[in-house]
């Protein structure tokens, strides 16, 4: 059980309370230096951060209204001096700094960032050479994206007047603190996505431009948003942050670094007065050009009138060849007419009908002398063939069938005009055509039989038994 | 003075065409050009001339603010700078 029963009793609250003032009262305002652990940003707007060291660690709190004005966005890693109040939230009893101000631990923390930022953008190629665009020559609106109030958009605006009056269209933004970097991407989208035939239009080139200061104050131009927003900008982008000794990543990223606003609308515009001056010396020596060009043709024209010769020279020689030529035409054509009519004259004495009359006379009597001689030799000819076809008929005579009927024999054929050469086969009753040699053909039928031997052989009709009887027993049938 | 320029010529970049107008300048200057083309090329360079003289002379400075309107789209007002001179 306890001991010591003297000591005053608090409540939970009471001691609670005790803290926070005793907190209060000896943290009232302290400058702490540490690395920042966690840091979120809450819907609020309030951040909520760590601040450690290798051994330790303290909740810290940055309200909205202070991390606006900061001049760098707060990042895990980095280290930094803040600057603020201990407090405890009785709730919790938890102790807490609540930050007032708060910077980079030096410029030398933020350099080494800024480095190491570079090589990794650098490496996806943000930076390279050939995504530059070219600037337009003459852009008829020009994006600025700037603070609306300050020496910045004055200057660029006064240098503009100077050299070339553009339109101008302002995207006011903070160039500075924690909630810069948003706007300044949301300027640069923005002006990209516009349309190009909308009512606000299109400009034609960006720049991207904030007045000096420290690295702490141009940070947001280093944001990694920022130099993303400005490499992936389809318009030309011309940055121009702080003086010509600061250089920010949106300088790397950008299609131009101007040094300074003033110099970022040099870049921006030609010098109209020059342009005017340019134009009027064109112009003048157009119409100089021309009006020489038109003297020197009209100097060329006149020597070459001088130097033509007179018609009637030119003509001269031509009308004499022509009359030359048109004499020796009418020479030509007679001649030439009478050489026809010679010749016609030659054949027309060839046509005179003595002469037709003395050729027919000779053809005819050649015709006749040809007939008398055709005569004798046809006849000659005629008895010739005569005497070769008896020669022929009477060889073809001996060699005739008729010969052997000559010679008592009678040639014996059936009624359908076969010879009959064997009479065995012949039936009794047979009709048979005997043909003798004086061409008579008489008819015989077959009357003996075989089995009768009283049967005359003589009768039998056969070719050699016809040889034997005479020629008068055929007309005994 | 009605406008005679060809579109081609309306539609042209200041750059392009003074760059033309020069080069027509030179063409005509160095002699070599028919007299009838010279006039035709002359009538060009004239009318290229006033394109850029127009575009010259339209320079005016006009100064306009990106402001929200209620639908959340951005819109310009002229910008009330407390421009010098």
């Amino acid at each position: 059980m306890a001991t010591a029963t003297n000591a005053p009793e608090f409540t939970v609250s009471e001691l609670a309370r005790a803290l926070k003032k005793t907190v209060e009262d000896s943290y009232g305002h302290v400058r702490v230096r540490g690395e920042l652990g966690r840091v979120t940003v809450a819907k609020s707007g309030h951040v909520y951060l760590d601040l450690k060291d290798e051994q330790a660690v303290i909740d810290g709190v940055v309200w909205k209204g202070m991390a606006a004005q900061l001049a760098f966005r707060p990042e895990e890693g980095l280290e930094v001096i803040a600057e603020g109040r201990l407090s405890t939230f009785p709730g919790r009893s938890k102790y807490q700094i609540i930050i007032d101000r708060m910077e980079p631990a030096g410029a030398g923390a933020l350099m080494a960032l800024l480095e190491e930022r570079k090589k990794k953008l650098a490496a996806e190629g943000l930076f390279d050479p050939e995504r530059k665009r070219a600037l337009p020559f003459l852009p008829r609106t020009i994006g600025v994206i700037t603070s609306p109030t300050g020496a910045v958009i004055r200057d660029i605006l006064h240098r503009l007047e100077d050299r070339f009056p553009v339109h101008v269209l302002l995207w006011p933004v903070l160039v500075q603190g924690d909630r810069a970097a948003a706007q300044i991407v949301e300027a640069i989208q923005g002006f990209n996505s516009l349309p190009d035939n909308g009512p606000l239009h299109r400009p034609d080139v960006l720049i991207v431009a904030r007045g000096g200061g420290s690295i702490e104050d141009l940070w947001c131009f280093n944001e990694e948003s920022v130099v993303r927003a400005a490499a992936g900008s389809d318009i030309p982008l011309i940055s121009a942050v702080g003086h010509e000794t600061d250089t920010t990543l949106i300088d790397f990223a950008s299609d131009r670094r101007a040094p300074t606003p003033t110099g970022a609308a040099e870049i921006a515009v030609p010098v109209r007065r020059e342009l005017i001056e340019r134009v009027d010396l064109a112009g003048s020596r157009l119409s100089g050009a021309l009006r020489r060009s038109v003297d020197r043709k009209r100097s060329d024209l006149g020597a070459l009138v001088r130097a033509m010769p007179r018609a009637e020279n030119l003509l001269f020689d031509k009308r004499q060849r022509h009359d030359f030529v048109s004499q020796r035409f009418d020479t030509a054509l007679k001649t030439g007419v009478e050489r026809k009519r010679g010749r016609l004259e030659t054949l027309a004495a060839g046509l005179r009908p003595a002469a037709l009359q003395r050729d027919i006379n000779q053809a005819r009597r050649r015709m006749t002398e040809v007939s008398r001689r055709l005569q004798p030799a046809y006849g000659r000819q005629l008895r010739q063939h005569t005497r070769e076809v008896a020669s022929l008929g009477a060889r073809l005579d001996s060699l005739s069938y008729k010969n052997v009927l000559a010679r008592g024999f009678a040639l014996v054929r059936d009624e359908a005009g076969g010879v009959v050469r064997a009479g065995s086969s012949l039936g009794e009753g047979q009709a048979l055509m005997l043909t003798f040699a004086d061409d008579a053909t008489r008819r015989a039928v077959i009357w003996d039989d075989p089995a009768r031997p009283s049967a005359a052989p003589a009768a039998k009709p056969r070719k050699k038994a016809a040889k034997k009887p005479p020629p008068e027993q055929g007309n005994l049938f | 003075m009605s406008d005679t320029r060809p579109d081609d010529i309306k539609a042209m970049s200041f750059e392009r065409a003074l760059e033309e107008l020069e080069q027509i300048v030179q063409r005509l200057e160095s002699g070599e050009v028919e007299l009838e083309q010279s006039i035709a090329i002359y009538e060009r360079g004239a009318a290229l001339r006033k394109h850029c003289e127009t575009r010259l002379k339209d320079a005016e400075l006009k100064v306009e603010k990106i402001v929200f309107g209620p639908d959340g789209r951005p819109q310009a007002e002229p910008a009330d700078l407390d421009t010098p001179g």
